[in-house]
């Protein structure tokens, strides 16, 4: 049982160490770890792990290493492969944000962080179109799409206020739609 | 003390509420900015390339960097602990009645909505600080002239890297961080 639970933990530091970007930059590295070398899941379960991980709250990787971690380990197994999975993160952003502080007042540091801050803007611009492209697939959902951005851009709404808007607006839409259905 | 708290609640809540991938946090950590001045949203700027070219989720990446930033490393660990914390929990009720929450109407009812609006909560949390990267509001109040409300070559940039981005959607992230922090320097941003 304790050898399960070491293992765990030190093959999803491995993959919190090795994949950058989780969510889906993670699922080749999860399936020749979880599926081909340790067994753990098949890769029907993996798929499943993360259709779930996507309609549960919180960051996608951390979901499947939950799951992975219960279904081998029990409860203490569900911590510990998570703990192990974020345990890089909290390393070597500590590491560099600690070092990046003694250097902020570097002319040189300041220019690149400016064209950084372009190539970011054009990245989460473009990672929210392919999303709006996945998620609008009607007329109401482009109107809430629209609604939420306005929401929070310009009225400065809570986010937790919005998604539990959409989650209950969802369900009330779609059971009058299927009514008239 | 009073941050360390405050940390843990919010990054429980981010925890509970983000649905839809690393950046789904982004909304939550710009209210934090509003509420706390934690830091500015330039920084949080920053910190998403830092997050994306480092190892290890996004969400997690940006959970520990926000941390760090209020309330140093013990602040980073707690942020990063307190973000999973929901997860854990909720992922072992789920997993010991999984073919249920699967087939769950209300569930997949809440997703219609929910989907469309993971894009407009991002947008929303970073509409602004894109705007100001790109226009300048404040030179064109002053001289009136329509050109000096754009920054040409951030915009130009801006254009091409969304060409570039949507050509080669292989490439990873990195490389056009790392080729924007080259031009940021020749260019003197």
């Amino acid at each position: 049982m304790l050898q399960i639970i070491w293992q765990l933990m030190y093959t999803f530091f491995k993959l919190g160490l090795f994949t950058f970007g989780g969510g889906y930059a993670m699922l080749p590295l999860l399936q020749r770890e979880v599926v081909e070398s340790k067994g753990w899941a098949t890769e029907e379960e993996l798929l499943d792990y993360y259709a779930i991980g996507q309609s549960t709250p919180g960051i996608i990787a951390v979901n499947t290493a939950s799951f992975v971690g219960y279904f081998q380990g029990g409860i203490l197994g569900a911590i510990l492969a998570t703990i192990g999975l974020v345990l890089p993160s909290i390393i070597i952003i500590l590491l560099i944000a600690s070092l990046l502080n003694h250097f902020t007042d570097l002319v040189v540091l300041q220019h690149a962080f400016g064209g950084i801050r372009v190539a970011v803007s054009a990245l989460v611009s473009f990672s929210v179109y392919r999303l709006a492209k996945t998620g609008v697939v009607d007329t109401f959902t482009f109107i809430w799409c629209i609604m939420t951005f306005v929401a929070i851009a310009f009225f400065k709404i809570s986010p937790l206020w919005v998604v539990l808007a959409s989650f209950f607006m969802g369900n009330i839409v779609l059971k009058i739609k299927g009514a008239r259905a | 003390m009073l941050t360390y708290v405050r940390l843990i609640f919010e990054f429980l809540k981010t925890g509970l509420f983000a649905i839809g991938g690393g950046l789904a946090t982004l909304p939550f950590l710009r209210e934090m900015s509003f509420r706390y001045s934690w830091f500015s949203m330039e920084e949080l700027l920053d910190m998403i390339a830092i997050s994306e070219s480092t190892p290890g989720p996004i969400g997690i990446n940006m959970a520990t960097y926000v941390g760090y930033s209020a309330g140093g490393i013990l602040g980073g660990i707690l942020a990063t602990l307190a973000i999973i914390t929901p997860s854990i929990i909720i992922i072992v009720v789920i997993a010991s009645f999984m073919e249920k929450f699967r087939d769950s109407k209300l569930v997949q009812r809440g997703f219609y909505l929910l989907r469309a609006a993971t894009a407009g909560l991002i947008m929303g949390a970073v509409f602004e600080v894109i705007f100001i990267s790109l226009f300048d509001a404040g030179a064109y109040a002053i001289s009136g002239d329509i050109f000096a409300f754009i920054r040409w070559p951030s915009l130009l940039m801006f254009i091409v890297l969304i060409l570039l981005i949507r050509k080669f959607p292989k490439v990873h992230p990195i490389a056009f961080i790392v080729a924007s922090a080259v031009i940021g320097i020749i260019l003197k941003f």
